[in-house]
């Protein structure tokens, strides 16, 4: 199967749609005091540090930044077999007791990933409120909970068969995004 | 997201049976595990619904609970049987005890048994994922496991690492566990003990015996003491345990001629001045107490591979339930 791949952001796009995010969540966090990111686990983890170093710059101190790996909150374990890679959890320094957390992830999809989240969240402690804030959200008719952003970089609405794919430096060797349509086999005639 | 398949199989029955890989698919997963007992709130709720029984035919204390801990912090709902006041006094053979514990719709059974293959035995007759926590004289694997997960921990690999297991290794169920794992994942292996406790051709499983403590003691990167269970006296596998401690008693002394960075594990219950004097129990090498802070990680890393199954042994456990 043929795979396309279409660019949505290029990096100075993900990087400008990065700094209004920052703003956004310093806004609504009233400034860095007790602000907290957790980004989840895998390049959630990576668009977090992005977003905590344009904290940093607009706001001369970076926010405590924690990661999140929702394999054990997953509500299909039970359906897909042999069990996925489990990462590891990691708080930041101070906890999130009284905190405001913001969630950082690359795509908002179905909302299932959040959901876990915020439960694993609260098996850690009680923020005093909780923030969502994602790359790409795959618009609110592909959702699966009643689970809506706080902040996005960038809104698209796609068929169930494409993909979206969030590149960073750590693990790809850039940033971008891109959306990756998986094409039908063309039959020989 | 990558996702790898987890092919420990239906059950786990022993070291012996696994290959190097699915060994360190359960170390690296026991690695996150660990954090999930430092958190204010010990539960995670990945077995939510999930039914285990713990049958031990055998005392035990740190095995079970440990056990138990894990299988509570995965939120799986437990069952505790003990073979003092349950049917087995009346009479039930095993086979009979696990079918009635299925027939209460049960998912997984953790077995500790007097009898050298009970667990395999019991394994292959019913459905539910068994997990041997000690039979006989044959396997205990999460022991084995947590000794590996330990001196990864502390050697930073396996790999070439010397280890001696000093003591009762002709009955040692632990020791069989350890020399298994450790060859598997390249490991140099060494024993050491009286003769009489030494099972006749156990260089064969590609060990170096040593006769003298103190050589074991120059020799090794980790010693894993093993406990000399008091009834060993009583048949005369040794003369009297003073004359152990003499011989084979791992003491301060002793750990002069040792590696700066020897480490020091024992499975527990330790007879101190038997098998190992105090201030070495207690001293710096000792990662005694680590053991079963790792011991409650692995547990749970087993639990959550072998809940997931694969599509072959889900297949496999349908065959057995209905023939």
């Amino acid at each position: 199967m043929a795979q396309t791949r279409t660019p949505l952001m290029d990096e100075r796009a993900v990087r400008r749609a990065l700094s209004r995010m920052a703003r956004e969540i310093v806004e609504r966090a009233a400034g860095t005091g007790r602000l907290v990111l957790m980004g989840i686990h895998r390049r959630g983890d990576e668009i977090a540090a992005l977003l905590g170093e344009e904290i940093r710059k607009a706001e001369g101190t970076p926010p405590p930044i924690g990661s999140l790996d929702i394999t054990l909150y997953r509500d299909d374990l039970a359906v897909i077999g042999p069990r996925p890679v489990v990462g590891e959890s990691r708080l930041p320094a101070g906890g999130i007791d009284g905190q405001v957390v913001v969630i950082v992830d690359d795509v908002l999809y179905t909302g299932r990933t959040i959901r876990a989240a915020l439960d694993e969240l609260m098996d850690w402690g009680r923020p005093t409120r909780i923030y969502l804030c994602v790359l790409v959200d795959r618009g609110s008719a592909a959702r699966e909970l009643p689970i809506q952003p706080d902040s996005v970089g960038r809104t698209v609405e796609l068929s169930h068969g494409k993909r979206v794919d969030v590149l960073v430096p750590e693990l790809d060797g850039q940033l971008a995004v891109e959306i990756v349509g998986i094409e039908p086999p063309v039959e020989d005639t | 997201m990558s996702r790898l398949v987890s092919d420990l199989g239906k059950d786990l029955v022993g070291l012996e049976p696994l290959s190097a890989n699915q060994i360190r698919t359960v170390l690296d997963t026991a690695e996150p595990f660990k954090e999930i007992s430092e958190r204010p709130i010990k539960k995670v709720p990945v077995l939510r619904g999930k039914t285990i029984v713990n049958l031990f035919f055998e005392p035990s204390t740190r095995t079970r609970v440990s056990f138990e801990f894990a299988e509570k912090r995965l939120s799986a709902d437990t069952v505790n049987v003990t073979a003092a006041g349950s049917s087995v006094v009346k009479g039930e053979t095993l086979v009979d005890t696990a079918r009635n514990m299925e027939a209460m719709r049960i998912d997984m059974v953790v077995m500790r048994h007097i009898a050298s293959g009970a667990a395999r035995f019991l394994a292959e007759r019913i459905p539910s994922n068994v997990i041997n926590a000690g039979d006989g004289w044959h396997e205990h694997p999460t022991q084995g496991l947590l000794d590996l997960l330990t001196i990864r921990d502390h050697k930073g690999r396996i790999e070439g690492t010397r280890v001696c297991i000093v003591g009762d290794i002709l009955h040692s169920r632990v020791a069989r566990s350890n020399i298994y794992g450790l060859l598997k994942l390249g490991a140099e292996v060494g024993v050491c003990g009286p003769p009489t406790l030494l099972p006749v051709g156990i260089q064969e499983l590609g060990v170096q015996v040593f006769r003298r403590v103190e050589e074991a003691i120059e020799w090794a990167d980790v010693l894993n003491v093993l406990r000399l269970q008091l009834e060993r006296m009583q048949s005369g596998f040794v003369p009297s345990l003073r004359e152990y401690n003499r011989f084979y008693g791992v003491s301060s002394a002793r750990l002069e001629r040792a590696r700066e960075d020897l480490l020091i594990l024992h499975p527990g219950p330790i007879n101190r001045g038997v098998e190992m004097d105090s201030d070495v129990a207690d001293g710096p090498r000792s990662v005694i107490l680590n053991q079963v802070t790792n011991g409650v990680a692995v547990r749970m890393a087993v639990l959550y591979l072998l809940a997931g199954g694969t599509p072959e042994t889900a297949e496999s456990a349908k065959h057995a339930a209905e023939s």
